[in-house]
């Protein structure tokens, strides 16, 4: 019995079940905090139609640029695509279908599908293309479109370290979308670089409760920097 | 003469008050962080989850866990947090940023502005534009007047899909700083060397003009 044991041991485990047109949720922000060996071992595995719910694409050869090569993706919801010719070539042909959303109601709608709450008002958006279509209300005096929330069958999840039972902490800003998405799978894959036994995290400082987590595997990350900028030392 | 990115940039660091909270936009936005002026308390709010942005890393710093919203590189100032894109956007919807600056393409005499998409051609997505435009109370618009063909980019109406609607009061560009209000741009401010006709030449929108029109000091 694994009981409360999260850990597996290979890319294959972490990733059983995972089938043509599922809907997933990448973490990350730009290159910074993505699942990349996840990423890639989807891109091995092959599997198509997929709808994926990330903060961005990837560039063209890493992240989840690497699955637009293949056509696995049909649908994505992302607020920002600007690093991928891929992507823009894809969507301008309308091979693929994009739900261009603000960042900050992407964040929100993860967040709420996670914590079970189908829909909220933001006045983000309100005015704009992104609200057409959708119900608004005017509360206040002022105007807001209502925002059905998300939910995944897998959550792809980069955190830094895991204990056993999945209890995770992230590194500075490779935080990002992580949190949200971990709560937001129905299955919630993390891939980190280090598990350490339960007990060994200082419970003050988890990020993400163990409750939300499914399998946790040890990976080896490139961490690819999008733009290197430095000041002389 | 129009103002350089770096000068526009010096005068919006005018705005800035001690111990305000600021969330700068990609581009022009960025560089009002070299003109805080000294002795002045301000956090920079990077919108992927950093309130306290610091300098540049030095190649000895630079971590790839460490990135702003531009994805560049960054470190962390004294007192920084860290915290999920939702706490960061809470934030912001919260309206607890006190100053936002970011880009436009075009903004018009309603407040409103686009600055996300040019259909059939450039698409990048909005970003965090939306909920920042839709959250903030105190905005400032940084943008080049017009285009290089001269074409005014300061409108009666915009023609671009919206970032937010009614949401923009002051806007800061190579030739003027000008408020709107009551359905029309008012000249605050021309930069040096800039006449009022120019302006008034390139602007596009019911433009409101005072009889004295300071000149911006950067």
């Amino acid at each position: 019995m694994a009981g409360l044991n999260k850990v597996v041991t290979s890319y294959d485990e972490a990733l059983a079940g995972l089938t043509d047109n599922m809907t997933l949720m990448v973490g990350g922000f730009g290159l910074c905090g993505i699942p990349e060996n996840l990423i890639i071992k989807m891109r091995d595995m092959g599997v198509k139609g997929l709808t994926c719910i990330s903060n961005n694409a990837g560039v063209d050869d890493f992240g989840l640029g690497l699955l637009l090569q293949q056509q696995q993706i049909a649908k994505i919801y992302a607020s920002y695509v600007g690093e991928n010719a891929l992507f823009e070539k894809q969507m301008l042909s309308g091979e693929l279908e994009v739900v261009l959303t603000p960042q900050g109601t992407l964040a929100e709608k993860i967040r709420a599908g996670g914590a079970g709450i189908p829909a909220f008002f933001t006045a983000t958006g309100y005015g704009t293309p992104v609200a057409e279509g959708k119900e608004t209300r005017e509360i206040d005096g002022r105007n807001y479109v209502l925002e059905p929330s998300l939910t995944s069958d897998f959550a792809l999840v980069k955190a830094w370290k895991a204990d056993t039972m999945g209890n995770l902490i992230y590194r500075n800003t490779a935080m990002n979308f992580n949190p949200m998405m971990a709560t937001a799978g129905k299955i919630t894959v993390v891939e980190v670089e280090e598990i350490v036994e339960a007990g060994e995290l200082d419970p003050h400082h988890i990020h993400t409760p163990g409750i939300y987590v499914d399998r946790v595997i040890k990976g080896t990350f490139e961490k690819r920097i999008e733009q290197r900028t430095v000041r002389e030392g | 003469m129009a103002l350089s990115r770096e000068q526009i940039a010096k005068r919006i660091a005018q705005e800035l008050q001690d111990g305000f909270y600021v969330n700068l936009g990609i581009g022009i936005p960025t560089l009002v962080a070299n003109y805080i002026p000294d002795g002045m308390e301000v956090m920079l709010q990077s919108e992927n989850g950093l309130l306290g942005m610091g300098q540049f890393p030095t190649e000895d710093e630079v971590d790839a866990d460490l990135i702003n919203a531009g994805k560049q590189t960054v470190t962390m100032a004294t007192g920084a947090s860290l915290f999920s894109s939702a706490e960061s956007f809470a934030m912001i919807r919260g309206g607890h940023v006190d100053l936002t600056v970011l880009g436009a393409f075009e903004v018009d005499v309603n407040g409103n502005i686009a600055s996300w998409m040019i259909p059939g051609k450039l698409i990048k997505g909005m970003g965090g534009a939306m909920d920042l435009v839709a959250g903030a109370d105190n905005i400032i618009v940084t943008m080049m007047h017009a285009d290089k063909k001269g074409n005014s980019k300061i409108l009666d109406a915009c023609t671009l899909p919206l970032t937010g609607a009614q949401c923009i009061k002051k806007v800061v560009t190579d030739l003027a700083v000008l408020e709107i209000k009551d359905g029309a741009f008012h000249l605050l401010e021309r930069a040096p060397d800039v006449s009022v006709e120019e302006i008034i030449e390139k602007t596009a929108g019911k433009l409101i003009v005072p009889d004295n029109v300071a000149v911006m000091a950067v």
